[in-house]
């Protein structure tokens, strides 16, 4: 698996600091992206940006969010403009391994039912 | 949940804390640390304390995105008021806090009132979810006009009587990984 962005981490010397990091995987028919850290303001570029890199591919997308501890609005925002574009293309975002506290949000935005959410990564790349 | 008028000034005048940082998103994860703490150490459960860290995470992001057009240097101050008043430090497990008051601040552009509203739902779009995800975990929402220039935005949250105090304080992973259905 190829870390593909560490986001916020400054250009200068010293310690890194610690920002979203997104790793990009071809497994089968699909890019899985698993992205660790919050999604917030801070972190939604970066994510967006390794969104369209996978759906440039032309492959079914699989987010990975069990190491997405927090996700705000800006990340939903970024999913759901994932999935219209995805759609356009006929193509398939899973998204799976979300913590309660991400499902929270998707439920308090009445998204759930909007997403293919799925429990486990093996089940999101599960020949359909 | 409620955009009128109910949220009363609180007793004390001054907040018990106050912070003021800059419109920059590097600093909302530390802002989220803050208010998760607060709320654990007023004596909020689990899911409440990720509710008003998550609250106050959508009200900046609306002031930096939406207020200072995603300028980074200009200021934002959360004021936190423990209405009741907060525990004796020799008695930290008897919370006296019935709610806490949270007056976020800005000079950015004021807007209509009335254009600040949650969104319909059933139009599955990006964007246009803070202000409905603030009335969703908040029990009282009020956006105003500061004198003399900004937006004040003051949120309320209950804390019920019989609610047991956290059993520990989270370390920071743990804010973040903290679970809660609202």
């Amino acid at each position: 698996m190829i870390p593909s962005s560490s986001h916020g981490t400054p250009g200068g010397q010293g310690a890194p600091a610690r920002g979203l990091r997104i790793a990009s995987e071809a497994r089968d028919a699909f890019i899985v992206l698993s992205p660790e850290g919050d999604i917030d303001l801070m972190g939604s570029p970066a994510l967006r940006t390794e969104i369209t890199k996978a759906q440039q591919t032309g492959k079914d997308l699989v987010i990975d969010l069990s190491k997405v501890p927090y996700m705000d609005s800006s990340g939903l925002a970024t999913l759901v403009g994932a999935m219209q574009a995805a759609r356009r293309t006929r193509k398939q975002i899973t998204l799976c391994g979300l913590t309660d506290r991400v499902r929270s949000i998707f439920s308090i935005a009445r998204l759930e039912n909007v997403f293919r959410i799925v429990p486990t990564l093996d089940d999101a790349t599960k020949p359909a | 949940m409620n955009n009128g008028e109910p949220i009363q000034p609180g007793a004390a005048p001054a907040p018990q804390l106050k912070l003021q940082v800059l419109s920059n998103p590097l600093f909302l994860s530390g802002v989220r640390e803050l208010v998760y703490q607060l709320a654990v150490r007023l004596g909020f459960p689990d899911e409440a304390c990720g509710q008003l860290s998550l609250a106050v995470d959508e009200a900046i992001c609306n002031v930096i995105r939406h207020g200072y057009q995603r300028a980074h240097d200009r200021p934002i101050w959360i004021s936190f008021f423990a209405d009741g008043g907060v525990a004796d430090p020799e008695h930290p497990a008897v919370s006296p806090t019935s709610a806490l008051r949270i007056v976020i601040e800005d000079e950015a552009k004021q807007v209509d009132l009335a254009s600040i509203r949650s969104r319909n739902l059933e139009e599955i779009r990006p964007g246009g979810l803070g202000v409905h995800i603030i009335k969703e975990v908040m029990d009282e929402v009020r956006y105003e006009h500061r004198h003399p220039a900004g937006m004040r935005l003051t949120m309320l949250k209950r804390r019920l009587p019989d609610a047991p105090l956290s059993p520990h304080t989270p370390s920071p992973g743990r804010l973040s990984s903290a679970g809660g259905t609202p």
